[in-house]
């Protein structure tokens, strides 16, 4: 099992990205920075990071979602690359068509960091399959544009395929329909705004994120 | 030659930035505002010499980068 983790500019969760992908797999993940115009080879799983790439300039995640590997992100995840975003790394998914949607602005405009409670609502996906019958978890969000917005035929489009695997118990954001995350058609790319990566150690207040990276791993 | 470009929120999509301007500037005695919508402008300087086809090129660029055309629209200006 190879992983890696894709590092921007001003990127901020890429080492607790490295850090949960080295726990569960027991192999640190390569690191690749975004200038890079491929992936190494034989790379099963890669995470974009959560942080302020090119300082949000023009909109969330739209320099990064532009760069040279992200071009082969978009390539690859067509052939089925396991591929997930968290906060700023969900942002750089959508701003590159991977996956539907926008981020915009918190509805309060305040920045929001707090555990938050989510509920699965898709336990059969790729990213939630190890939960079992828990449907109730908590992690850690950190954003201030993370107001998820769809139009709402793609909205119903998502509902009906299942593609909201996430939502927020109590809505911190605005978020259309309390979604918190969501998966492409072919549920290989995964995006959501709360921090799982953040939520594997019990000394930082939690660990239901383990059973995320342990879902998608399995499945690979 | 030079482009101006007008990006704004969709109709119909939330701007909470705009609704926060519009009580802002109501509480500063304004009671005629009804309605703040908030965008950006973005010049580009041009080597470009047809005004036609600046334009063609600079609708690509709002495509490409410029504007997300999930929650924004644009309009481009070309100035000599």
């Amino acid at each position: 099992m190879k992983t890696a983790v894709i590092t921007f500019p001003a990127s901020n969760c890429n080492r607790d990205a490295a850090v949960a992908l080295e726990k569960i797999t027991g192999v640190e993940p390569v690191m690749v920075w975004h200038r890079e115009s491929e992936l190494p080879q034989g790379i099963d799983f890669v995470v974009l990071p959560g942080g302020f790439s090119y300082g949000d300039y023009l909109r969330c995640g739209a320099m990064a979602s532009r760069s040279p590997i992200v071009k082969d992100l978009v390539a690859k995840a067509d052939k089925g690359l396991a591929i997930a975003g968290f906060c700023n790394g969900f942002q750089v998914l959508t701003e590159a068509g991977l996956l539907p949607g926008a981020l915009m602005r918190n509805k309060n405009l305040k920045f929001v960091c707090r555990p938050e409670k989510l509920k699965i609502t898709n336990s059969n996906s790729r990213y939630t399959s190890k939960y079992g019958s828990t449907i109730d978890v908590t992690f850690p969000v950190a954003h201030h544009d993370g107001n998820y917005y769809a139009d709402d035929e793609t909205l119903n489009k998502l509902e009906k395929r299942g593609q909201v695997v996430f939502r927020y118990a109590d809505n911190p954001n605005g978020s259309a329909r309390d979604i918190a995350g969501i998966c492409n058609e072919a549920g290989n790319v995964f995006g959501m705004m709360p921090h799982p990566e953040r939520a594997i150690d019990p000394m930082h207040g939690g660990t239901d994120g383990i059973n995320l990276f342990k879902s998608i791993i399995e499945s690979i | 030659m030079k482009a101006i470009i007008y990006i704004g929120l969709k109709p119909g999509v939330l701007d909470p930035q705009g609704r926060a301007i519009s009580r802002s500037l109501n509480d500063l005695g304004f009671e005629e505002v009804t309605k703040a919508r908030q965008g950006k402008v973005i010049e580009l300087d041009l080597t470009a010499e047809d005004p036609a086809a600046a334009e063609t090129r600079v609708t690509e660029m709002c495509e490409k980068l410029l504007a997300n055309t999930v929650i924004e629209s644009y309009r481009v200006e070309i100035e000599d």
